[in-house]
């Protein structure tokens, strides 16, 4: 019996060691990819460890990527070209490329494993992307789900972006996340002011990283941001233009607003904001400030459903409807959408049923 | 029994594997995976193809331990532990070579390797390679007239699932419930196949 049942347990034993031993060596053959060199639009050469993705990759080299999902290939950002050593395309990628980038090689750097020596080209405009030891200065609440974080950047002590684009914040690991994770956030703050990011944020219930904000980050803490990244921007014509947003959408615009105040902008500029109730609209100060300061910006909340009790002589119904009950036509003005999917989807086919030519609308959307 | 003979014996219980006696049909096994990836077409291939491919190759894998480690040793009671212990060193094995021998595939398949390792269907063939007396030969037959069956059970039911998309269908019924619903009627559809041809 009791031979039995030694038997038993060394030879099952045995087996569950030589099938481990056998994936350890399996493990070190095939995860082994040694040391890889990335050269860098044709001059720079960087030496990596094989293995990880090529934007994990590039951000040990303190070459930072634009990403919004954090490397979960849902985002579509973090596009490079890869001249050369990259395999073949992943189904993984094809969504977020269109035919003409893949034709001119560029991939989804965080979907494209370094497995041996690459050859990649950045836009030299990326190397200016910095990482930023900064401090949270002031936690502000706006409305029940959303507060403006103010950070003061230590070191580098300043920036310089363009009003539009977003940081990405750093949520260390902590007690509801596992692993660091960044998420974007859309830069609300003076441009003049180079020592200042602010973010307006909206708690997403059980997101990692608006949670970490809204309940783990204080005033006086640390924190880290790389940055900036981003398109969205005001082009540099003098045509009319309507913005739409929604939420925490409004951030970048604040960017803007201050931008067009410090260069004493003349365009003419209509704002439309929704909210569902009044209860939830916010920065209605600073917005009556800018209406006064910058001769053709009018700002237009609208508020989906006002309490029936309440004084609301504004906007109502959908920001869209606001939108399309104020315009006829379009067909010079730009326009520039900041919110959830949904919102700028809708927004979308409103301006263009508007006239608005689609090549004039600019946007970033949250997800 | 010579090499014709066997070879004849496995494709007669190959083809009734995936018709007559399909794991999925018939004896209900692998279900959570078969519930949990038919709602898509893609999806349903690409983990079809993954079972059939560690199923063909535990089946075979896990025959060679069976008779050549565990009945010398008198272990066959440990069968259970043994079986599921080969299926998670290979899956693991598997999932490792070909995300270095081929990324795409690795893209394709990879994602859904590591559900296998819980498939209760993996286990399921194996046990019954070892309750129906087969040999090495048959049991590879088995092993891919198994996997087969499932992937084939999969994919109609996501295709079926597909067509639902637009139908208005109870509440309490969505998702899980109507899946189970048609699968009972797939598993009477396929008794029909009955007697097409007799047992193993
Ligand atoms: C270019 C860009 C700029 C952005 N700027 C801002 C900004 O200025 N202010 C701001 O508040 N957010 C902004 N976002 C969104 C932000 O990056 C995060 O996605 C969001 O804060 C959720 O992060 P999380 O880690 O808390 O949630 P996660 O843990 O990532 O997500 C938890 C769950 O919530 C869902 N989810 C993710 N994002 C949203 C969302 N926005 N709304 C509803 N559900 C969501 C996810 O699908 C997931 O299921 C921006 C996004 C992009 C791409
Ligand atoms: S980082 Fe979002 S898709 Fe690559």
């Amino acid at each position: 019996m009791i031979v039995t049942l030694l038997i038993s347990v060394l030879i099952i034993s045995a087996i569950a060691a030589a099938l481990a031993l056998l994936l350890v060596i399996a493990e070190y053959f095939f995860a082994n990819y040694g040391q890889c060199t990335l050269t860098i639009n044709k001059e720079k050469n960087v030496t990596v460890e094989g293995g990880s993705s090529l934007l994990s990759a590039l951000a040990s080299q303190k070459i930072f990527i634009p990403s919004a999902c954090g490397g979960k290939g849902t985002c579509g950002l973090c596009k490079v070209k890869v001249l050369d050593g990259a395999g073949p395309l992943l189904p993984t990628e094809e969504p977020y490329l269109s035919q003409e980038e893949i034709k001119t090689s560029f991939r989804l750097s965080c979907q494209v494993k370094v497995r041996k020596d690459l050859k990649i080209e950045i836009p030299e405009e990326l190397f200016n992307i910095k990482q930023y030891n900064c401090k949270c200065e002031e936690i502000r609440d706006l409305i029940h789900d959303i507060k403006l974080f103010r950070f003061r950047l230590v070191e580098p002590s300043d920036i310089k972006y363009i009003p539009g684009q977003f940081m990405q914040l750093l949520a260390p690991a902590y007690e509801k996340s596992k692993e660091d994770v960044y998420r974007a956030y859309s830069i609300a703050s003076d441009p003049a002011d180079k020592s200042i990011i602010d973010f307006i944020i909206r708690l997403v219930p059980g997101g990692i990283c608006t949670t970490y904000c809204f309940n783990y980050l204080k005033v006086g803490d640390e924190a880290k941001m790389n940055g900036p990244y981003g398109q969205f921007r005001l082009t540099d014509t003098d045509a009319e233009m309507i913005w739409i947003a929604g939420g925490s959408g409004i951030a970048p615009f604040v960017s803007m607003l201050y931008h067009m105040k410090n260069t004493g902008s003349r365009r003419k500029t209509t704002f439309y904001f929704g909210a569902n109730k009044t209860k939830e609209l916010f920065l209605l100060d600073e917005m009556k400030q800018f209406e006064q300061e910058l001769p053709n910006f009018k700002f237009v909340p609208v508020v989906y459903k006002p309490d029936e009790n309440e004084k609301w002589n504004g906007e109502t119904g959908l920001v869209t409807e606001a939108a399309a009950r104020n315009n006829k036509n379009l067909a010079d003005t730009e326009g520039c959408l900041c919110g959830s999917p949904g919102l700028i989807n809708a927004s979308i086919k409103v301006l263009k049923e508007l006239g608005m030519k689609e090549e004039k609308i600019f946007y970033d959307k949250f997800a | 029994m010579n090499l014709t003979s066997e070879f004849y014996h496995a494709l007669i219980v190959c083809i009734s594997a995936i018709f007559t006696q399909n794991i999925l049909l018939t004896y209900f096994l692998g279900l959570c995976p078969f519930i949990g990836s038919s709602r898509e077409i893609k999806s349903a291939i690409g983990l079809g193809a993954a079972v059939i491919f560690v199923m063909t190759c535990t089946c075979a894998l896990n025959w060679l331990v069976y008779h050549y480690v565990l009945v010398p040793f008198h272990l066959e009671f440990f069968r259970f532990i043994m079986f599921i212990i080969v299926i998670a060193a290979f899956v693991q094995f598997v999932e490792m070579a070909i995300d270095r021998l081929s990324p795409s595939l690795y893209q394709r398949l990879g994602v859904f390797l590591p559900l296998i390792t819980v498939n209760c269907a993996i286990l399921g063939a194996a046990l019954f390679m070892v309750i129906r007396d087969y040999g090495f030969i048959v049991t590879v037959g088995y092993g891919l007239g198994s996997g087969t069956g499932w992937f084939m059970a999969i994919v109609l039911m996501a295709n079926i699932r597909s067509r639902l998309h637009n139908d208005a269908i109870p509440k309490g019924l969505q998702g899980a419930g109507i899946t189970l619903i048609i699968v009972g009627i797939m598993a009477l559809a396929f008794i029909g196949f009955t007697g097409v041809l007799a047992g193993r």
